[in-house]
């Protein structure tokens, strides 16, 4: 039987804090990460743990100020059902639904994504690509993390041991285009080979594209975004042309590995050719 | 919490599977465990009748909800025990079509079989290999699996002949 670590249980978010202000805890949502790390003794394993499940404060989905805001504890599947996410970030319904499997997405959580860090977690690109907003808190208070600052390393965050995530927050925005696409195996259970989330604004109804985020996770240590692809496409109109040099771009931006699940040259070959069909999409040619 | 229907407490580790205390604390070897990492879905019961993989929650979530396990499928004997005379539609398609053979994936296929139908979605081929698509089964390569939750979605929502 795997090893039953020490476990709290509060019930709001105030006990919680002051847990983890007096000593270190791991914390436990949906427990889809952390269960399989504890029983297959992968990585550090936890000396006790913060069961955050009942925090209600951390459920919920709501739309305000320009913004559609998640609670970190809103599961897959609530995700998939809420109207306001099909809605808002029909991209992240898109994720959703590919990751692991219906006990999966009844249980995992997008705050336990976001905190796990995995450089293959599916909400991640669609956070970069819609410039998603995590809100942390502690006893010392709230702050808000953009995503593109919040995953530092390999399965490193902005978090300080203390903090939990609490909700994240999506800009809502009328001419903005998301696009999300994942490649693994089959189609459930899959971990990532490589994932991409896409996304433009277009102003006055005209073609070129503005404000572009090209987001990938699987391709480097952390959930990246490519910084040089997204200059060339900003501006640009997608043409067949632009798609040909954004591909090629992005194939040398990224600095994919070899591992149990593909290799570097597979990843940056999908990548590129992920990337290219996206923009022929939009583009309609 | 509600075990089937009944009652039940225990004094165990908060992070204990709630797999282990179905197994070992009460006895209901129903359930079974694959690979404890949430891959293959035989561990599979309903928590507050949504599907979960058991081996995958620690018990402490489980305080004051409810569970239902292979064994609270069919009606109750007047001993207690699942009385093979009232099976729910979804055991009764299983034997029908054939959708078990070694039989260990059967409890976590049935309890999927049973939230998918719960749902009330449509019984589509494309709906149903995506409600077992966290069920892995060695043996009979789906189709018999599939067949059996398209048959028991017809005789759930047909009026039992007299
Ligand atoms: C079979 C299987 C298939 C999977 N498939 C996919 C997949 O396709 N794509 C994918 O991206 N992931 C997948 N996962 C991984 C996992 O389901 C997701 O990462 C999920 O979102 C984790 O959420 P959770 O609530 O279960 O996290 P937990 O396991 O509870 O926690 C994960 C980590 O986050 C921390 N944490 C959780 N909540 C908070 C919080 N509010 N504040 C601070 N820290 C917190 C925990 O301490 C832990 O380090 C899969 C897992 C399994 C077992
Ligand atoms: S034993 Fe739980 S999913 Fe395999
Ligand atoms: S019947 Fe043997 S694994 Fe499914």
């Amino acid at each position: 039987m795997p090893i039953q670590p020490p476990v709290e249980s509060p019930r709001d978010l105030g006990e919680a804090y002051a847990l983890l202000a007096a000593t270190h805890h791991r914390p436990i949502a949906g427990g889809t990460d952390v269960m399989v790390q504890i029983t297959g003794e992968i990585g550090q394993l936890p000396d006790r743990l913060l069961d955050v499940w009942h925090l209600e404060g951390l459920r919920g989905i709501t739309v305000s100020e320009g913004a559609l805001t998640i609670g970190a504890l809103t599961t897959y599947t609530a995700m998939r059902h809420s109207a306001p996410c099909r809605e808002h970030a029909p991209a992240l319904v898109e994720a959703a639904a590919t990751i692991g499997a219906a006990q999966i997405q009844n249980r995992g959580t997008i705050g336990g994504n976001i905190a796990n860090a995995s450089p293959a977690g599916d909400t991640l690109p669609v956070l970069l690509a819609m410039d998603a907003e995590i809100v942390a808190g502690s006893l010392r208070g709230e702050r808000i993390v953009a995503a593109a600052d919040f995953w530092t390393g390999y399965r490193r965050t902005a978090l300080a041991p203390d903090e939990l995530v609490l909700r994240v927050r999506l800009p809502i925005a009328p001419d903005r285009e998301v696009r999300f696409r994942k490649i693994g195996t089959r189609r459930a259970q899959a971990i990532s080979k490589v994932v991409m989330a896409l996304s433009w604004h277009l102003r006055d109804g005209r073609p070129e594209w503005r404000d572009v985020r090209v987001a990938l996770g699987s391709v480097a240590e952390r959930p990246i975004r490519v910084v040089a692809t997204e200059a060339l496409l900003e501006g640009a109109a997608p043409t067949a042309e632009t798609a040909a040099r954004a591909a090629e771009a992005v194939a040398g931006e990224i600095k994919p590995i070899d591992d149990v699940r593909s290799t570097a040259d597979y990843r940056r070959a999908v990548t590129a050719r992920v990337l290219q069909r996206m923009i022929r999409e939009a583009g309609g040619w | 919490m509600l075990v089937n229907g009944d009652a039940v407490e225990v004094d165990v580790p908060g992070m204990r599977r709630l797999l282990d205390v179905l197994r070992e604390d009460l006895g209901l070897s129903g359930t079974k465990e694959g690979c404890g990492e949430g891959e293959c879905g035989a561990c599979s019961v309903l928590l507050d009748g949504e599907l979960v993989d058991a081996c995958l929650v620690p018990i402490c979530q489980v305080d004051g909800h409810v569970v239902r396990t292979v064994e609270g499928l069919a009606g109750r004997a007047v001993d207690g025990q699942p009385d093979l005379s009232q099976l729910d539609v979804v055991q009764s398609a299983f034997l029908e079509t054939g959708g078990a053979q070694c039989g260990i994936c059967t409890p976590g296929m049935l309890m999927a079989a049973h939230a998918f139908l719960a749902s009330g979605a449509d019984p589509t081929d494309e709906a149903i290999r995506e409600a077992i698509a966290g069920n892995l089964c060695r043996c009979t390569g789906y189709t018999k699996i599939v067949d059996a939750i398209v048959l028991a979605a017809h005789s759930a929502s047909q009026p039992p002949v007299e």
